[in-house]
């Protein structure tokens, strides 16, 4: 089973329901928690632990200027502007470059081979002996992030229960983190913001054909608009968590409610329940 | 024009909130563009009447003519996206989601089956507020590309007919190409952060990304009283990072109302209203600096005084 959390607004709680999860499940299973919010990850703040840090690589071109003839077949190749040209030399924007190889292919004289450069770096631990916490972290500076998000997915491959944190919005990472999950919980609030989001969110696991739930977060006891969004677009509101200043307190200084308030454990243990149980229905 | 934009790193700390409050308190003509493009909510506080739309074309993705495939898979193989897949009925299909449009599947296929067409993956919107001309946009959902939207919103902006002092614009969360986009080519930069451990690990990788351009960087720690010890230690990180906190905003339930009424905080009067309108007159000393280039403002009391040639904080 394979969960992502995501919500399109940021700030809602995804690190919050995603934490809280699988601590709830790392009681009684085995739980792998994946952070794929690699422009900003949070989710190890929730389990302070020694870790193992990878680094995430990706291809580049590198070129022999012994074969290169300086014929210019790769920057006419290159539609990302990455390479250029010149009169004595092959020049290289690493920024720009996508990782395609179709330089290395169209080169004729087989002057171009794969190097490898840094992008960002994965980060794993085992804060507990049933749960194990994989995340991935874009480089300063670095646009790579759905490739950090593939490489950071592809460790915990095989895993039998995975907890994906998603970035926030609806763009190329969080398409990267919800793909070949098994269901979707998508984590809101309510005001228009959260229900504009939340539509938008709800429309990418559709196309992904995710069964989706969702979870509304520090509910003011107003719930009747986000809800309402919810039923238009048919989905279950599986957990509602209630706006106190103590469970903001215990969240903001990395704590997990699961642990520290009484009956939450059980809650998160059963909101899982319902996932699994609306991933069957669908 | 000054070129203003409100970011955060991580995501729900206030940017919304804090640019229709900036934008309703300036006093200058001003342009907003909102560039959360994945998630764009500005309009929800500004009243925007959508005056004209255009479509987004996005990179080019590959279409693959079915009558034209002859099922080799010497595409399916090249692609290191794995975008492309080929079918039990020996046909190749590429899944434009997955597609980054280099364009090697087409130069491999032996029968000129794949071209690159742009795909349209949102719509570029351009309206009128009470606070001034907003160019904003939607991206469709699934379509990624972010990036090149974000550049598209600004573009549209800069290009809007008529003299302003002021390019506010709401940011994107996160550190990556959407929020690299959005601060380029900025003036100034106002990093809006909440006390808790994810707001400070956030604010200290997002810090670290806008020194690589060429602006100034303020912070705004807002709902504040909900963890006074961690703001004191927010505090600390920015005099260390020497980035001043030019306000703090109080946690107030009148932000929620004004949020589901549509309107900016700053227009009715409570304590964050107030706290705002303070990192606002702090804001105004700040960026004076760079207004007088343009010829001292007409309404900005601390624009023509020397005072302003060094920033003092209040």
């Amino acid at each position: 089973m394979k969960i992502v959390v995501a919500s399109g607004k940021g700030g809602t709680g995804k690190t919050t329901v995603a934490a809280n999860l699988a601590f709830a499940l790392s009681r009684s299973r085995e739980v792998v928690a994946v952070d794929c919010d690699v422009e900003a990850p949070n989710l190890h703040l929730f389990f302070p632990s020694p870790a193992h840090e990878l680094p995430v690589r990706v291809p580049v071109p590198a070129f022999d200027p012994a074969r290169c003839t300086l014929c210019g077949e790769c920057g006419r190749f290159c539609r990302f502007g990455a390479i250029s040209v010149l009169l004595t030399e092959v020049f290289f924007l690493p920024d720009l470059c996508h990782s395609c190889g179709g330089c290395r292919y169209v080169c004729p004289e087989k002057a171009v081979r794969d190097e490898y450069r840094t992008v960002g770096s994965i980060r794993c631990a085992r804060p507990s002996p049933s749960l194990t916490l994989i995340g991935g972290a874009l480089g300063e500076g670095e646009v790579q992030g759905p490739a950090v998000v593939r490489y950071t997915k592809q460790l915990a491959k095989g895993a039998p229960l995975v907890i994906y944190d998603a970035p926030p919005g609806i763009g190329c990472t969080v398409i990267e983190t919800m793909k070949g999950a098994d269901a979707c919980l998508l984590v809101t609030e309510s005001t228009p913001f959260g229900a504009n989001d939340l539509a938008l969110a709800a429309e990418v696991a559709r196309q992904l054909e995710l069964p989706t739930g969702v979870v509304i977060n520090r509910s003011d006891g107003d719930d009747r608009a986000i809800r309402q969004v919810c039923r238009e677009l048919g989905l279950p509101v599986l957990m509602t968590i209630p706006f106190d200043r103590d469970i903001a307190a215990v969240q903001n200084r990395g704590g997990l409610i699961a642990r520290e308030h009484e009956g939450w454990s059980s809650r998160f243990s059963t909101l899982f329940n319902d996932t699994c149980g609306m991933g069957g229905a669908a | 024009m000054i070129r203003l934009a409100v970011v955060s790193g991580k995501g729900g700390t206030g940017k919304t909130v804090v640019t229709a409050g900036f934008a309703a308190l300036n006093d200058r003509a001003e342009i907003l563009a909102d560039c959360d493009v994945e998630a764009a909510n500005l309009e929800l506080l500004v009243s925007a009447q959508w005056a004209h739309t255009s479509p987004f074309e996005g990179a080019e993705t590959a279409v693959i003519d079915p009558e034209k495939c002859w099922g080799c898979g010497r595409c399916a193989e090249l692609c290191r996206f794995g975008a492309i897949t080929v079918g039990d009925d020996a046909v190749a299909v590429c899944e434009a989601r997955d597609c980054e449009g280099c364009g090697l599947c087409e130069r491999v296929c032996p029968n000129g089956a794949i071209t690159l067409r742009p795909r349209i993956s949102g719509v570029v919107l351009r309206s009128a507020t009470e606070y001034g001309p907003l160019s904003h946009a939607r991206l469709y959902p699934g379509s990624g590309n972010s990036g090149l939207l974000v550049q598209t919103v600004k573009r549209q902006a800069e290009k809007h007919p008529g003299a302003a002092d002021l390019l506010l614009i709401d940011g994107p969360p996160g550190t990556g190409c959407p929020l690299i986009s959005t601060v380029s080519g900025t003036d100034a930069v106002v990093v809006v952060t909440e006390p808790s451990l994810s707001g400070l690990h956030d604010l200290r990788r997002v810090i670290g990304v806008c020194r690589r351009f060429d602006l100034r960087i303020v912070a705004v720690i807002n709902r504040w009283d909900l963890d006074p010890g961690a703001a004191g230690r927010i505090e600390a990180e920015c005099a260390a990072l020497d980035v001043p906190v030019i306000g703090r905003i109080p946690f107030d339930p009148a932000v929620i109302e004004a949020v589901r009424a549509g309107r900016p905080i700053t227009v009715t009067d409570s304590p964050a209203s107030r706290a705002l309108a303070g990192c606002w007159e702090t804001l105004r000393r700040e960026l004076a600096l760079t207004w007088r280039v343009e010829g001292p403002p007409s309404s900005c009391s601390a624009g023509p005084s020397p005072d302003c040639e060094h920033h003092t904080e209040p």
